[in-house]
């Protein structure tokens, strides 16, 4: 038998690595910044995934401020896993937390929302009866989901009748996979639709449709579905490479794009949905339908004079500097995540980025000097093709491709990896960006 | 992504395999990490007999790891579209084989002393 003598270990030699090891992983530990000494009053509506991630990046950096954030709601959602619920693939309670798990020590949160918003004054009114004044306001109450813009359409509908709408909430997302599932089971027609004005995640529409596809040709085999995907205008996606990609794909999955299609009524009794089109009104019937409404700025921002007055008048978001997020007129007032009016950014990967931009910003105001980070439009959309696949698209405000991984994890390729990401690495991030820490 | 800390990639794998999944694997591999080293230095020396069925054992490792992976994530072999996807395929495999065979060597070290 042979015998490798000359392999030897040894217990000082082992526990020299063991203390080598430890020295190395104490060396690399960050350096904290110094913390800025303030008396200044921040008051912050909405404890979101924006206003959550600012408010723990601000008690790291700010000492002695006074931060109030409102959010009348006590569950946080973790919006971005809504797809994945809404295709059996997670349960409810996989985007489901409470608001207080995430909030740092020392501020204060007041369980109301916001009612009125004066910027001269520089008040803010509360759901319940109280002033606040502030000093800076940070404004990022999220948007809201006009269900009432679609006529006929209503949330009890959700889950019955074929129809679903997954942006509602994780309820309603798990009802809309009962309805996607019995339709993938059964076979039929699946209309698929989105809204003409901004949104959140606008990848997320095609990600419905993409899955539902996949899992009906898996389920009941090819042939038996017919899939319908209406589009707001004449793109499938605002990025024109990417567009292009998917009108590709929609060819190879023998799904049928139908251009400035916007659903104006549906009719859940007779199953027929009623599009707005440059050709006048078009109905189509329908096994399955996918209901996104339009999408506004709460009504309190519009009330308060701080949105733009030349842009989106329909919609009301806050009028500020795309590349600061600084209000344009108010320069003590920030706006960001889904309320703020910028092209692009509604995605949770946006604020991961705007958020370090603001911090910047608003600390550097506090110390009586400018900021110098810039926002330039980032969004990220892990677009899932299939169970199994997507393709990690990023891009900016130029509608430039911006891959984190350029050389590695393509783009406009369907992959694995992509997938990997979406469904297992992305909640970790978000969690950790909620936390100040990404 | 814009900070990649040991943190994130702590919370990163939490969330892959569940907190108490996770955390019991890397102590189940510490523990099997460390019998190995107790071995090595007890026995001042390989056994080729012992790491020739630790060899033996790894692609059975491998395929496990991957079939694994695979099923915590909603995946199948059809998904790998690029090759990137091989890469991480192929690192699955290898980490699986590696795992088993010290796993192997160890518990024939541990169970049979005299070889």
């Amino acid at each position: 038998m042979t015998e490798l003598k000359d392999i030897k270990a040894s217990r000082r030699a082992f526990l020299g690595l063991v203390a080598g090891g430890l020295a190395t992983t104490m060396a690399v530990r960050p350096a904290a910044a110094s913390r800025v000494q303030t008396r200044a009053r921040i008051v912050m509506i909405g404890a979101g995934a924006a206003g959550t991630a600012l408010v723990n990046r601000l008690v790291e950096r700010l000492d002695g401020a006074d931060i109030t954030i409102l959010d009348p709601s006590a569950e946080h959602l973790y919006q971005p896993g809504l797809s994945l619920v809404a295709a059996g693939l997670k349960p409810a309670s996989y985007t489901q937390s409470r608001t207080t798990d995430w909030l740092p020590q020392g501020i204060t949160l007041i369980a109301e929302a916001a009612a009125a918003i004066d910027p001269e004054a520089k008040t803010v009114g509360t759901s319940g009866g109280q002033t606040l004044s502030y000093d800076f306001l940070i404004v990022a109450p999220g948007l809201v989901l006009d269900h009432d813009a679609i006529e006929g359409f209503s949330l009890d509908l959700v889950g019955t009748n074929g129809i679903g709408a997954l942006y509602a909430g994780p309820e309603y997302a798990a009802k809309t996979w009962q309805a996607a599932s019995a339709f993938t089971e059964a076979g039929g027609v699946g209309i698929f639709t989105r809204p003409a004005t901004e949104m959140k995640c606008a990848g997320a529409p095609l990600k419905h449709t993409f899955l539902i596809e996949d899992i009906a040709t898996r389920t009941a085999g090819p042939g038996k579905h017919e899939m319908h995907y209406a589009a707001n205008n004449e793109a499938l996606f605002g990025v024109p490479i990417v567009s292009e990609k998917v009108r590709m794909l929609f060819e190879d999955r023998g799904i049928t794009p139908h251009y400035s299609h916007v659903l104006k009524a549906v009719d859940a009794g007779r199953k027929i949905a009623t599009f707005t089109t440059p050709k006048g009104d078009v109905e189509m019937g329908y096994d399955y339908l996918h209901v996104i409404p339009p999408q506004r700025a709460p009504e309190v921002i519009r009330q308060s004079g701080l949105s733009w007055a030349d842009k989106w008048t329909d919609q009301g978001w806050v009028e500020v500097d795309q590349k600061t997020l600084r209000h344009r007129r108010y320069p003590d007032i920030f706006a960001l995540g889904d309320v703020a009016g910028v092209p692009k950014g509604k995605t949770a990967a946006s604020v991961k980025w705007q958020v370090p931009v603001v911090e910047d910003h608003l600390v550097a105001a506090i110390e009586g000097r400018d900021g110098s980070k810039v926002y330039d439009g980032y969004t990220s959309c892990p677009l899932i093709t299939r169970v199994g696949r997507a393709m990690l698209i990023e891009f900016d405000y130029h509608n430039n491709l911006t891959p984190s991984f350029p050389g590695v994890i393509a783009p406009l390729e369907e992959l694995w990896i992509s997938w990997l990401m979406k469904e297992v690495a992305l909640k970790a991030t978000y969690n950790a960006m909620l936390r100040g820490k990404a | 992504m814009e900070q990649l800390t040991l943190e994130t990639l702590i919370a990163v794998f939490e969330e892959i395999f569940g907190r108490a999944l996770f955390w019991a694997m890397v102590v189940a591999a510490i523990a099997v990490t460390l019998a190995y080293l107790y071995v090595l230095i007890r026995d001042r020396a390989m056994s080729m007999r012992k790491f020739l069925l630790a060899q033996l054992s790894m692609p059975f490792g491998a395929v496990a790891a991957v079939v694994f992976v695979q099923v915590m994530t909603n995946s199948h072999l059809r998904d790998i579209g690029g090759p990137v996807d091989v890469i991480v395929l192929l690192g699955v495999a290898v980490m699986g084989a590696i795992g088993i065979a010290i796993l192997v060597y160890t518990a024939q070290s541990l169970v049979r002393r005299s070889q």
